[in-house]
C-alpha cells in the first residue's frame, strides 16, 4: 500500500530552468550568424563538433560501458561519405545528412563484430576496424586516395553563407543527437541503459537486455560521429586518410568525457568547452600536445572518477538535466492537499 | 515448476555441483543450507541463468531455460537477490527498482511506479527512496536487492544469504515481510541462509548441500537430524 499523497515527480524547479535555459541557449546560438562576425561563427563551428563528438562517446563509454576507440571510423567515414554522395551530383549540404544515415546503417552490421567483445578487447576491436576503413580508403582513387579530397563542390556558395549553413547545420545536428541523448535516458529505455553502466550483470539480473541496450548506443554513437565527421569536412575542406581516420579523435573525445564527468548528461558538454580552450591555447598537434592531454586525463579519472560534473552533483545533490525520478511523498497522512 | 536435473557445474578441476536435482513448486519455500564452498551460491546462479552450467538442464514451468540468459528468466518470472548485494550506484533506490519493474516486470509509467513504492514500503525503504543507492549501508544495501528483485513480479525469488549480518529485530522484519509475500502472492522462495533457525520460520523444506551435491532433502526438522547433514557441520569426527 503506498500513501495516496506519494508522487513521483520527473521535473523539479532547477531542472526545468535549466532544461529551458539549455532550450533558449540552442535559439541564442541559432541567432549568432546574424550578430556575430566570421571567426566566432567559426569558432563556434569548432566547439559544437567537438561537444556532439563527446556527447556521442559518452553515450557508449558512459552509458553501454563500451570504451571505444575507434569512433574516428565514423568521422571518416562520414566526411568521404559526405564527399562520395557530392560527386554523385547530391547537394553537399543533403549529402552530409545522407552520410549521417549511412553510418548509423554502416555501424548496424559492424555491430554484430565488435559487440561481441568486452573491455580492452572491444576497445582495441573498434581501432581495428577504425583502421582497415582507413586503409580501404587511402587505396580509393575516386576519393583521392591517400592524398585526400576536398569538398570543391561547396565552393559554389559565398563563403559568408557557406560558413552560415555550416554552422546551422552543425546546430541543428548537435542539437538533435544532443536531445536524442536526453530523450532516450528520459524513456523507458533510459533508466536500463543507467543500469548496464553501474552493474551489467545486475541489470541483466534484473531483465535488462544488456546487449539490446548496446546495440542502440553503438548505433547512436556512430550516427552521431558520422555528423561531427561530415560537419568537419564542410567545416575545415580539405580531408585526408590519415588525419580524419587518426585515432586522436578518441583520444580527444576520452579527455572530454573523463574531464567533464563519465556516465553524466551534462559533463561531456563541460568537457568539450575545456577542450574547446585547450586547442585554442595550444593549438591542436604536437606530442607533448597529446602526452599532457592524456596525462590530464588520467589524473582526472584517478581524483574525480565522475569528472567535474559528476562531483558538482555528488557535493550538491542537484540534477540539472531531468533524467531522473524523485519521490514526492506528502509529509504527513493529515496534511491534506495536493 | 523451476527445476534443476542432474546440474554439474565444473570449474577446472573442481566439481562446484556435481549432479544436483531440485524441483520448486508453485508457492514452495525451500531452505538451502550447507557449508561454505558447497555449492549453494553456484546453485543460484545456474538456476537464475547468470552461469551455464556443465551438464544437466533447468527448466521453467516445463520449458527448457537451460540455454536462455539470465534477463529472459528474469522476465519469465525467476527473480534473484545476490549475496553480495549489487545495486546501481549512480541510481536513486527509487530507479533501482523501476528498471527491474520496466525490464523484468515489463510494467509501463504508473504501473510501473505503483510497483516500485509498493516494494520500497514493503522493505522498508520507501524513507530512503531518493537516495543514491551507493550511499546505502549494508542493511539498505540488502534490502535494495530484495526490492530490485521483488519489483520484477516474479514467480520465483531466489535469496542468497540476505538474513547474514541482521540483528535479531531486523531477521525478524524480514520474516515478517517474506510470510507476508508468500500469502499474498503465492510466491515461490528458494532461500540460502545460515541461520537455520531464522530460516525455518519461512520455509517448509529444507535442502542440505556439500560438496556439489544435495545429501539430504525434505521436511526441516527431519533434514536437521539427518546424520549425513550433522557430519557436514561438524566435519567426520562422528563417522
Ligand atoms: N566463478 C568461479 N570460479 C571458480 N571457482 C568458483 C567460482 N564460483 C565458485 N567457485 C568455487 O565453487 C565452490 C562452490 O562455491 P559457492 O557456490 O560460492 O559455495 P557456497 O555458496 O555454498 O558457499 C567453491 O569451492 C568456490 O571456490
Ligand atoms: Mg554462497
Amino acid at each position: 500500500m503506498n500513501e495516496p499523497g506519494t508522487k513521483i515527480q520527473r521535473w523539479t524547479p532547477v531542472s526545468s530552468s535549466f532544461t529551458s535555459g539549455f532550450g533558449l541557449l540552442i535559439v541564442a546560438l541559432a541567432f549568432v550568424p546574424v550578430v556575430m562576425g566570421a571567426s566566432i561563427v567559426q569558432d563556434l563551428t569548432t566547439l559544437l563538433i567537438l561537444v556532439l563528438m563527446a556527447v556521442m562517446w559518452n553515450a557508449l563509454a558512459g552509458y553501454g560501458g563500451l570504451v571505444s576507440v575507434g569512433q574516428q571510423a565514423y568521422i571518416g567515414l562520414g566526411a568521404y561519405a559526405t564527399v562520395w554522395f557530392a560527386l554523385q551530383g547530391v547537394n553537399p549540404y543533403w549529402g552530409m545528412v545522407l552520410a549521417t544515415v549511412f553510418c548509423a546503417l554502416v555501424s548496424v552490421p559492424l555491430s554484430f563484430i565488435v559487440l561481441r567483445f568486452r573491455g580492452a578487447q572491444f576497445a582495441i576491436g573498434t581501432w581495428v576496424v577504425a583502421e582497415a576503413i582507413g586503409i580501404y580508403v587511402s587505396f580509393d582513387n575516386q576519393l583521392g586516395a591517400g592524398t585526400g579530397t576536398s569538398l570543391s563542390q561547396l565552393d559554389s556558395y559565398a563563403s559568408t553563407t557557406r560558413e552560415h549553413i555550416t554552422y546551422w547545420l552543425t546546430l541543428g545536428m548537435t542539437a538533435f543527437f544532443v536531445l536524442l541523448v536526453f530523450a532516450l535516458l528520459r524513456s523507458r529505455l533510459g533508466a536500463s541503459l543507467q543500469a548496464i553502466r553501474d552493474d551489467e550483470e545486475a541489470a541483466a539480473s534484473v531483465g535488462v537486455s544488456v546487449l539490446g541496450g548496446k546495440r542502440i548506443l553503438f548505433i547512436l554513437a556512430s550516427a552521431g560521429c558520422g555528423a561531427a565527421g561530415a560537419m568537419t569536412v564542410a567545416n575545415i575542406l580539405f580531408i585526408e586518410p590519415t588525419s580524419i581516420f587518426s585515432v586522436n579523435y578518441s583520444a580527444f573525445m576520452i579527455f572530454m568525457v573523463l574531464v567533464g564527468g563519465l556516465g553524466t548528461f551534462e559533463g561531456p558538454i563541460i568537457g568539450a568547452i575545456i577542450l574547446y580552450f585547450i586547442q585554442k591555447q595550444f593549438g591542436n598537434d604536437g606530442t607533448w600536445y597529446l602526452i599532457g592531454l592524456g596525462s590530464s586525463a588520467i589524473v582526472f579519472a584517478l581524483l574525480f572518477p565522475r569528472g567535474l560534473w559528476g562531483m558538482l552533483e555528488e557535493r550538491t545533490g542537484l540534477r540539472f538535466m531531468p533524467v531522473g525520478y524523485r519521490v514526492k511523498r506528502s509529509a504527513s497522512p493529515h496534511e491534506a492537499g495536493p | 515448476m523451476l527445476a534443476a536435473a542432474g546440474v554439474r557445474k565444473q570449474f577446472g578441476a573442481l566439481a562446484a555441483l556435481g549432479g544436483v536435482d531440485l524441483d520448486v513448486g508453485p508457492g514452495d519455500a525451500i531452505g538451502i543450507v550447507g557449508p561454505n564452498g558447497a555449492g549453494k551460491t553456484t546453485l543460484l546462479n545456474v538456476l537464475a541463468g547468470t552461469m551455464a552450467p556443465s551438464g544437466g538442464t533447468v527448466s521453467f514451468r516445463g520449458a527448457d531455460v537451460t540455454r536462455s540468459s539470465a534477463a529472459r528468466r528474469a522476465r519469465l518470472g525467476i527473480a534473484r537477490a545476490h549475496q553480495v548485494p549489487r545495486p546501481f550506484g549512480a541510481m536513486t533506490v527509487f530507479e533501482n527498482c523501476l528498471v527491474g519493474a520496466t525490464a523484468g516486470g515489463g510494467l509501463r509509467r504508473r504501473a510501473a511506479y505503483a510497483r516500485c513504492l509498493e516494494v520500497l514500503e514493503l522493505c522498508g525503504l520507501i524513507e530512503l527512496a531518493d537516495r543514491r543507492a551507493d550511499s546505502l549501508g549494508l542493511l539498505g544495501r540488502k534490502r535494495l536487492e530484495l526490492a530490485r528483485a521483488l519489483a520484477t513480479d516474479p514467480v520465483v525469488l531466489l535469496l542468497d544469504e540476505i538474513g547474514a549480518g541482521l540483528t535479531d529485530a531486523e531477521a525478524a522484519e524480514l520474516v515478517a515481510m517474506l510470510k507476508a509475500l508468500r500469502g499474498e502472492q503465492g510466491l515461490a522462495v528458494v532461500w540460502i541462509e545460515h541461520i537455520v533457525h531464522v530460516l525455518v520460520q519461512v520455509v517448509t523444506r529444507l535442502v542440505c548441500m556439500d560438496a556439489g551435491r544435495v545429501i539430504s532433502d525434505g521436511e526441516p526438522a527431519a533434514v536437521m537430524r539427518d546424520a549425513r547433514v550433522v557430519d557436514a557441520y561438524l566435519g567426520t569426527a562422528a563417522a
